[in-house]
């Protein structure tokens, strides 16, 4: 079976799109959060790579021309964000302020939980970027001397949680406003929130992917600093 | 063709975004140069908004489908993971919830204050209930979870 399969491209890309397929129909027909298209297809995907003892690395072949298009779909992100670029000049300081506060509190709040768990300097730093968007995080990660692989994973469960929790965690704390809702969403579970954020609103996307960039940044000035809180 | 066009673009600065990571020497991956990068020539028009804008929308649209590969990437490295998979989700969820939360309302609040201080007019919030009063208060948003 894995001969076969070393030698297909299309193995993992026709996989990868059909689970994810299946995640798009779980979630219009379960209309509950926690279907989310992109866990259900990962847990696809791996109930498939496991029970038929299929290598990740045949896998991960087809796979890969999927994950490349995240570069231009990241710069694509600037469409949205040019659209609504009048809101920026509107709220300046609640955006800068927001987004701050927003990164602040991830800072703390790994470092006290990494802390309460006991981490080690490599597995601290490895958490410590998983806010942000997996193209700056990885090279963060790995930079500082963590696992760049595991903080990926951290990401896309962050990301995950965002998408599913948003608009209840908006709702509990009264976050109204449309431009807090998508700074909030976007600070938190970076590009993959912001596709949630889209999916509410033109403006709440726009500030979601707002704030992937300016955390981004604001991660990478601040993530020296924490990172020598645990030795 | 019009789209082939449009995703020329739009790969091409995602190739002088690559170009611009292996010269800078900063932990930024190539896509946020990108973004910044499209960002600029929106503004300045270098890039007219029609141009790119039918595949930027689509390539967003498909967004979490490009996050399956490196999700599945779990399973590659069960190792590593397995020794801090349970506070790796602990932190992750718990954090997540907590700087939605506080990003969200300092937000709120700095947007309020900026409001009620200057040009006081366009709330395009539905303040109901309680908060409708407290509108004009800069105040108003000190109570952390009124409902």
């Amino acid at each position: 079976m894995n001969e076969i399969l070393t030698q297909s491209v299309f193995f993992g890309m026709f996989l990868t799109l059909a689970c994810f397929e299946i995640g798009l129909w779980v979630k219009k027909k379960a209309k509950i959060a926690i279907a989310n298209p992109l866990l259900v297809a990962v847990i696809l995907i791996v109930a498939v790579l496991t029970l038929f003892h299929i290598d990740y690395e045949n896998y991960k072949k087809g796979a890969d021309y999927i994950q490349y298009f995240l570069t231009p779909a990241t710069v694509s992100l600037a469409v949205p964000l040019y659209r609504q670029l009048s809101y920026l000049k509107k709220y300046p300081l609640a955006i800068i302020g927001g987004i701050a506060a927003g990164v602040l509190t991830a800072m703390g709040s790994i470092f006290l939980l990494s802390m309460a768990f006991g981490l080690n300097h490599e597995q601290y730093v490895t958490l410590l970027p998983k806010s942000i968007t997996t193209a700056i995080g990885m090279g963060i990660s790995d930079k500082m001397g963590g696992m760049a692989a595991i903080t990926v994973i951290a990401i896309s469960v962050t990301g995950i949680t965002g998408t599913i929790l948003a608009e209840a965690v908006c709702k509990l704390f009264g976050i109204r406003e449309p431009v807090a809702k998508g700074l909030a969403i976007g600070t938190s579970a970076h590009a993959l929130g912001t596709s949630k954020a889209m999916e509410i609103g033109e403006v709440e996307g726009a500030m979601s992917s707002l704030s992937i960039v300016v955390a981004g940044i604001m991660t990478v000035m601040s993530v020296p600093l924490f990172a020598t809180l645990i030795q | 063709m019009k789209f082939l066009r449009q995703i020329a673009i739009i790969m091409g600065i995602s190739f002088l975004a690559e170009l611009l990571e292996a010269l800078i020497p900063l932990p930024i991956a190539a896509s946020m140069y990108g973004l910044v990068l499209m960002l600029l020539g929106l503004v300045t028009k270098l890039i007219p908004l029609e141009k790119v804008e039918g595949a930027a929308d689509f390539l967003i649209e498909i967004m979490p489908l490009l996050f399956v590969p490196p999700t599945v990437s779990v399973i590659a490295n069960l190792e590593a993971l397995k020794s801090i998979l349970v506070p790796l989700l602990v932190i992750c969820i718990s954090t997540t919830i907590l700087i939605m939360a506080v990003t969200g309302r300092t937000a709120q609040s700095l947007m309020r204050i900026g409001r009620s201080g200057g040009e006081k007019q366009e709330s395009r919030t539905v303040d109901c209930g309680k908060n409708k009063m407290k509108n004009k208060l800069a105040t108003g948003e000190e109570e952390k979870t009124d409902e």
